[in-house]
Parts: structure tokens; C-alpha cells; sequence
């Protein structure tokens, strides 16, 4: 299973086994990751499972659809280049090693 | 002695109080009671993408069993709270056990509606894990499906089966679709997608009589008219689940009364979601709201109250359906607005309608319009009213008003 880093506001780091297909959002809600609401339980209806991903992976990460993109314009934390909505962002061998950082707030 | 918090209902609101709880340093006991077997898992997917199978069990639950245990959450599942006595502070569950709490939080959401008419005994409703899966697996063997009801969830279940390649009936008694909380501008839309897609809409009729035949059903309509299905699913509205709390004594109307706080009438009892009646901002009046922003609010409210920091409930309403390639998000509400104003392009499904009341921002509801769902909630939270002319400029970023 790939393996995943999420780091918290805190600085407190999880590394957690993410199965395949598996999205960012659900990888740190079932690892009990702190700053991920996910409202909406993977929609891409509420924002507030935004991450910023480690730029490394930038271009290994799966297309954003229109609606992702639209919805980070409104995420209560700074959008960046590296800004995703952890739903939208499903877990591939590709992904192993990743970086997740949260933002402070959703 | 160490103070236990005991929670009834594992849905939205009764999970969301429980973590708000933990993360906000709460170290008593808590105790959270499931009536259903299941591990807690959300309920909007249900009529959407785990119907169609792309979501799995899985990716519903809303914390891994793992969770439970590290937090220290005395999770009981398929056990249901059966009798309260608020003078004692006990509360007595199916597992036959009384427990004693510091404060207890009622949780536990709303039942279906069922439909009145004899011979109804085999519809199906959606309300459950259980009831998915059943609906999932009668679906597979369906070839003519009949929806009663034209709402968020009738419609939701019609999009899923016709996709499936079904023959789908959505019979609905109001003459438009989802009505109560849509006006024709945006349920319109809709009628004509589902229309496109084959669903075949029979509105202003109900449902008079079933019958079943066989391992089908004939249905008569009030038009006199008659159709037969195999699978018959009703989605015709809730009543919130008041039992425990009415049998206490607890004052309940539509639902159970709650203070700005959550508190019921009787103070360390508090009600949030689907279960709860409270004076709505804005609303302008006492309602229920049947959506998993309210639960999750309202928890977060009576947390903030009983940790001794207490916000009243102000949160902005706000709620989505999915149907086909139609998203639609809805933020405050919108009944008894006057005018309305639109933004973006009504011929390409991707438009919002912003809605005033003497002249005052109601409520925005977006199709396809994500962004503009987001500014509207913040632009409703600030109650700030953009003007006529910056709500049509699409270069104009509504942000700005703020
Ligand atoms: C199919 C479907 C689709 C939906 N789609 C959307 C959507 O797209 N967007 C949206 O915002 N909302 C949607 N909703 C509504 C949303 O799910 C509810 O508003 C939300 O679940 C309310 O949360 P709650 O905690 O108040 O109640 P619930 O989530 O209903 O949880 C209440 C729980 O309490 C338990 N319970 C009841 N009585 C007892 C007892 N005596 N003892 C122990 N346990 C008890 C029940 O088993 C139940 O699990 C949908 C609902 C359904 C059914
Ligand atoms: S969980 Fe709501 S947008 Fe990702």
C-alpha cells in the first residue's frame, strides 16, 4: 500500500498505509489527521478537505476537474499552486512517498 | 465523581459532538449509542454515489473503529436508548443497562414517512445503510421502477436508477419538482433533465391505491391512470424522531424544542439535527432542518455550551443534491423572497440565483456554480446584500464586497 505523510498545523506528523483508491480526504479522517472536516464526505460540495501536496508530486497527481478548481477559489485558507481538495485526490502507487501539509484552517 | 456525557444517535450530529468534544479537551466519559448495527457511516451518499457504486462501505464510515477506541469513545453499537428519566439523569438502553449522566445529547435524527394506503407494505424507503443495500440489491433485478415523491432524495434515487438503464416513474403530488424549497427557476432545470434522461414525471397526482400482482405492483393515480413496477420506492418526507424525549416530558413540537444553545426544556438535556426544532436566523422562525450542515453545527454549539463557551447556533443553512451533471448547493433560505437576481448562464446548466427580501440577500443557490455557493455562504454570514449589477458582472469577484 502506498504510503502517505500527512503533517498537521502543529507539525505533527502521521504516516499511514493508504489502500489504493483511497482518497486524501479519507486517508486522514480514518487516520484521525487533525484540520480535515470533510462536511460533505467527499463531494467536492463543502472545501474543507483542502491540503497543499509536497510539490514534488505536483505533476504525478490526478487532473483537477473545473469544480475542484472552483471550490479552492473559496477555501477559507490561502489557495496555492499546490492547493487540492483531499477528495478529489485518489491514492495510486504514483502517489507513494507523498507529502500532505494542512492548512490552517477549512 | 467523573463527568459522563452520554449521546444518543450516531449519525452527523451525534459523531460531530462527539470528536468536537474530544478536540476540545473534554476528558470525562462519553458514551454514544447506535440504534443501527452498522459503524457510523454518513447518509447523503446513500441515494447518490453509493447507490451507483462508486463509493464503498468503506469510504462512508465517518471514523475508522479505531477511532472509537483511541478517543476513548464508548461506541454502542445496534443498542438503542429506550427510556429517560431527566429527574434521576438516567437513561436506559435496549442492552438493558441504566446509565447515569452529566448531560445527555439527543441525536437521533428523523424516521421515513410512510405511505398510508394498504397494500404499501412492500415500498421501499431510504433512510438506512440497510435499506440501501436492500434498495441497491432490488434494483439489479428491476426493470420498472416507481419513485413516490419528487424530492431531494425521490430524485436522487431516479437519476441513479435511470442511469442503471431502468424504466423510472417519479410520481410526485405538488405540480413541480422539490417545490417546498425550490422555485421554478432552478426546479425546473431539473423537471427537464430528468425528462431528457427518459424518467417519465407524472405531477399534481398521488398515489390512490397499490396493488401487488405476482412479483409486481400495479399503482392507481388520482388522474384514474395506472402503472405497474417492479421495485416501488417512496421518499415522501420524515418525522423527526421525538419518542424518547416526548415520553420524558421534554417539550417537542415539529420536533424537539431547543434554545439558541441546543438546550431543551429541560437544561442539561440538549437535541441537535434532523431531531431538533429551534428559532432559525435565518428563517425568521422555529423549524427543523433536515441537512448535515445543521447537525454538525448544532453540535458544535452545544460542545462550545457545555465546555463554558457558549455561541449561539448562527450558522449559515446550507445544502446540495446531485442529480445527472446537475450539482446544486443551496445556501440560506430562500422562502419568501421577492425578487431574484441571476449570475452566470442559464442556457449551459451553470448559473446561480441570488434571492432578496425587501431588498436584503436571502439566499443564493448555485448550479455548477461551486464558487459562487462558497461567497455566498460568507457574503449571507457577513449579511452583506451585493448589488444588482455586481451579482451580474462575471468579472466582478463577489468576494470583493466583503
Ligand atoms: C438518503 C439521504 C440523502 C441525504 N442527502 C443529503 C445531502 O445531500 N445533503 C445534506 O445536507 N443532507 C442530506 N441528507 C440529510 C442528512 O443526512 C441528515 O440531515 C443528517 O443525517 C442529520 O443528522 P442527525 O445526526 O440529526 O441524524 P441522523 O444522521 O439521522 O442520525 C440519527 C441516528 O440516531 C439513531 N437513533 C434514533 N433513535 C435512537 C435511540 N432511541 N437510541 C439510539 N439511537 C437512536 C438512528 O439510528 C440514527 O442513526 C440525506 C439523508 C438521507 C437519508
Ligand atoms: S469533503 Fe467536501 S469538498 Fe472534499
Amino acid at each position: 500500500m502506498p504510503k502517505v505523510t500527512y503533517i498537521e498545523t502543529s507539525g505533527k506528523e502521521h504516516l499511514v498505509d493508504l489502500p489504493l483508491g483511497a482518497t486524501l480526504m479519507e486517508g486522514a479522517v480514518q487516520n484521525d489527521v487533525k484540520g480535515i472536516v470533510a462536511e460533505c464526505g467527499g463531494s467536492c460540495m463543502c472545501a474543507t478537505c483542502h491540503v497543499y501536496v509536497d510539490d514534488a508530486f505536483l505533476d504525478r497527481l490526478p487532473d483537477m476537474e473545473e469544480e475542484e478548481n472552483e471550490m479552492l477559489d473559496g477555501a477559507s485558507a490561502e489557495r496555492r499552486a499546490n492547493s487540492r481538495l483531499g477528495c478529489q485526490v485518489r491514492i495510486s502507487n504514483q502517489l507513494d512517498g507523498l507529502i500532505v501539509r494542512i492548512p490552517d484552517k477549512q | 465523581m467523573k463527568p459522563r456525557i452520554v449521546i444518543v444517535g450516531a449519525g452527523h450530529g451525534g459523531i460531530q459532538a462527539a470528536a468536537s468534544l474530544r478536540e476540545e479537551g473534554f476528558e470525562g466519559d462519553i458514551t454514544l449509542l447506535s440504534e443501527d448495527p452498522a459503524l457510523p457511516y454518513q447518509k447523503p451518499p446513500l441515494s447518490k454515489g453509493y447507490l451507483q457504486g462508486k463509493q464503498t462501505d468503506e469510504a462512508i464510515l465517518f471514523r475508522s473503529a479505531n477511532w472509537y477506541t483511541t478517543n476513548q469513545i464508548d461506541l454502542q453499537l445496534g443498542v438503542s436508548a429506550t427510556h429517560l428519566d431527566p429527574a434521576t439523569h438516567q437513561l436506559t438502553t435496549s442492552a438493558g443497562d441504566t446509565l447515569t449522566y452529566t448531560h445527555l445529547i439527543l441525536a437521533t435524527g428523523a424516521a421515513n414517512r410512510r405511505l398510508p394506503l394498504p397494500g404499501a407494505d412492500e415500498v421501499l424507503y431510504l433512510r438506512t445503510l440497510a435499506d440501501a443495500q436492500q434498495i441497491g440489491d432490488r434494483l439489479a433485478q428491476a426493470e420498472r421502477v416507481a419513485i413516490i415523491g419528487g424530492g431531494f432524495i425521490g430524485l436522487e434515487l431516479a437519476a441513479v436508477a435511470v442511469e442503471k438503464g431502468k424504466a423510472v416513474t417519479v410520481i410526485e403530488y405538488q405540480p413541480r419538482l422539490m417545490q417546498r424549497v425550490l422555485p421554478p427557476v432552478i426546479s425546473d432545470v431539473f423537471g427537464r433533465t430528468h425528462l431528457q434522461h427518459g424518467v417519465q414525471l407524472r405531477l399534481g397526482v398521488g398515489l390512490q391505491a397499490i396493488q401487488k400482482q405476482g412479483h409486481s405492483h400495479t399503482l392507481t393515480l388520482t388522474d384514474g391512470q395506472s402503472l405497474t413496477a417492479d421495485l416501488v420506492v417512496a421518499g415522501i418526507g420524515v418525522i423527526a424522531e421525538t419518542g424518547l424525549a416526548a415520553s420524558a416530558g421534554l417539550v417537542c413540537e415539529d420536533g424537539i424544542r431547543i434554545n439558541e444553545y441546543g438546550q431543551t426544556s429541560v437544561p442539561d438535556i440538549y437535541a441537535i439535527g434532523d431531531c431538533a426544532a429551534h428559532d432559525n436566523p435565518y428563517a425568521g422562525k422555529c423549524l427543523r432542518l433536515e441537512s448535515v450542515q445543521n447537525a454538525v453545527d448544532q453540535a458544535k454549539t452545544v460542545v462550545s455550551h457545555l465546555l463554558g463557551n457558549p455561541r449561539p447556533y448562527r450558522a449559515v443553512p446550507w445544502f446540495w443534491t446531485n442529480q445527472y451533471h446537475l450539482k446544486l448547493q443551496m445556501a440560506g433560505i430562500s422562502a419568501g423572497f421577492d425578487t431574484y437576481v441571476i449570475r452566470g448562464d442559464e442556457a449551459a446548466d451553470k448559473f446561480s440565483v441570488y434571492y432578496f427580501k425587501a431588498g436584503k440577500l436571502l439566499a443564493v443557490d448555485s448550479l455548477n456554480r461551486p464558487a459562487d455557493h462558497l461567497n455566498a455562504r460568507k457574503l449571507l454570514e457577513a449579511g452583506v446584500t451585493p448589488t444588482e449589477a455586481q451579482i451580474t458582472d462575471l468579472i466582478f469577484n463577489l468576494n470583493g464586497v466583503l
